[in-house]
């Protein structure tokens, strides 16, 4: 079998742009997930049932559904509905947010409730608001407990970007399809986008445990 | 006449359907020493954690200088930054410095200036004898160590009333008394203090009152001679005879 490495070349620049893409709808649907994600687990968490049972709901149906019926459901629906027309990069972060959110805030409702019930007595007993005990003695050690599942939830974010080529927004994954399509090849598109998704993913484990070390 | 510290009427509380407080009666007055003593299970802890509302009573009333921690329109934290607890597992937060553990309540709560806080704490810190441990983390501390910084921790609030849900509990033997030391020159300072403790000869020492509880009743009360020297309840006799008899088989297996 001939390994064509002059189509790869070809489609280089393509496949660095679209990797510039994965890299930032990766990041920003990091953050808007980890922020709508903590919303959500304290509102799980919450003692009244008219927070809880909206944001239980919430989570059922975006860990009970699949992400790609969510990213058609976003583009063709949800941002129409919004801005009266849709876009593919808009859509993308969207929709893995959102899905991310679910998934952040059972991190975020485990790893707070991980911690001992002493801790945030004795924040109380100094005369500690619950967002002070809150904000400055449970969420900062919770965290670090929290790194390695955020690194995982991370990390499959990133590998499921792939699938918003389906709406046309063009990342790594868009560009490999139009590679594969144009010269009918099968293992260099593939390969070398599988190559690109692993150097993207094996950075950002180590860049977590690096960041876990520092704050052990 | 002044208000009692702590005064406590008819105090009533249960787990499910468990009751473990019953018909409480009490009240502490200022400067005083109360210590409360009792077999494990007989709601001692329960009830000083009701104190300062870290477990909340079914019924009754708990006043802390007249006022009731029971009225719905008042803001429970801001009547425990008048009443320091101390607790038997120390809870020192273990992801700041010993310095920071101290100053953070009178910091983001009194809203006191880093300055102020800072110099407080040094303060403190010498008092209970740790001035070197300022910039150490907790887990570096033993146990003993551990229990003075939680101490300091408390005072930094400049409370009225200190309670201690067993300090020494948790402590090794030759670690206990250099806190009960601390607790010592607190008292003569005229701290208010609340203590739940099985160190006897201590509660013989420092407190004014002794207060006997079991099944979540107090049984007896009474000045330490009375309570120890000669009580007058049954149960309070068996309870100090079973601890006598205990301690001394320990002394004789040595």
């Amino acid at each position: 079998m001939d390994f064509r490495m002059d189509i790869i070349i070809d489609y280089i620049p393509l496949i660095l742009k679209g990797a510039m893409l994965t890299i930032g709808i990766s990041i920003l649907s990091i953050i808007l997930g980890s922020i709508f994600g903590l919303v959500i687990g304290f509102g799980k968490m919450s003692s009244r049932m008219i927070l809880r049972w909206p944001m239980s709901a919430y989570i059922n149906f975006f860990r009970g559904t699949p992400l790609y019926v969510q990213i058609l459901m976003v583009h063709f629906g949800l941002i129409p509905m919004v801005i009266g027309r849709t876009d593919p990069i808009a859509a993308a972060i969207i929709a893995l947010s959102l899905n991310s959110a679910a998934y952040t805030a059972e991190i975020f409702r485990a790893g707070i409730q991980s911690m001992s019930a002493g801790q945030i007595e004795a924040a109380y007993s100094l005369g500690m608001s619950h967002r002070q005990a809150m904000q400055f003695i449970i969420l900062p050690q919770a965290i670090k407990r929290m790194i390695p599942a955020f690194g995982n939830e991370f990390i499959v974010l990133v590998k499921d970007s792939s699938l918003v080529a389906i709406i046309a927004a063009p990342e790594i994954m868009y560009w490999s399809n139009g590679m594969s399509g144009q010269y009918s090849r099968i293992w260099e598109p593939y390969l070398f986008a599988s190559l690109i998704y692993f150097i993207l993913t094996y950075s950002l484990s180590k860049l977590l445990s690096v960041l876990e070390r520092k704050l052990a | 006449m002044m208000d009692p510290m702590i005064e406590v009427i008819d105090l009533h509380k249960s787990f499910g359907s468990q009751a473990v407080l019953k018909q409480i009666n009490m009240k502490v007055l200022h400067q005083e020493v109360v210590v409360i003593i009792g077999p494990s299970g007989s709601g001692k802890s329960t009830f000083l954690r009701c104190l300062n509302l870290l477990e909340q009573p079914q019924s009754g009333q708990i006043l802390i200088e007249g006022q009731s921690l029971m009225d719905p329109n008042i803001q429970i934290s801001t009547i425990r930054t008048e009443v320091g607890m101390v607790f038997q597992q120390f809870n020192l937060f273990p992801h700041m410095k010993v310095i920071d553990n101290i100053t953070i309540a009178p910091i983001q709560v009194r809203k006191w200036s880093v300055e102020k806080a800072r110099s407080k704490a040094i303060e403190l810190l010498a008092k209970v004898g740790l001035s070197e441990k300022a910039n150490v983390y907790p887990d570096s501390l033993s146990g003993g160590q551990a229990q003075r910084v939680a101490i300091a921790r408390a005072l930094a609030m400049e409370p009225k009333i200190m309670l201690f849900d067993e300090p020494t509990s948790a402590l090794d033997p030759e670690m206990v008394g250099e806190v009960l030391a601390v607790m010592k020159d607190l008292a003569k300072e005229g701290m208010t203090m609340v203590i739940v403790t099985h160190e006897m000869d201590f509660a013989r020492e420092v407190s004014d009152r002794v207060l006997f509880m079991e099944q979540g009743m107090i049984v007896e009360e009474g000045t330490p001679e009375e309570i120890f020297e000669r009580p007058t309840h049954e149960r309070t006799k068996s309870f100090l005879s079973r601890r006598d008899g205990y301690l001394s088989l320990r002394k004789y297996k040595e």
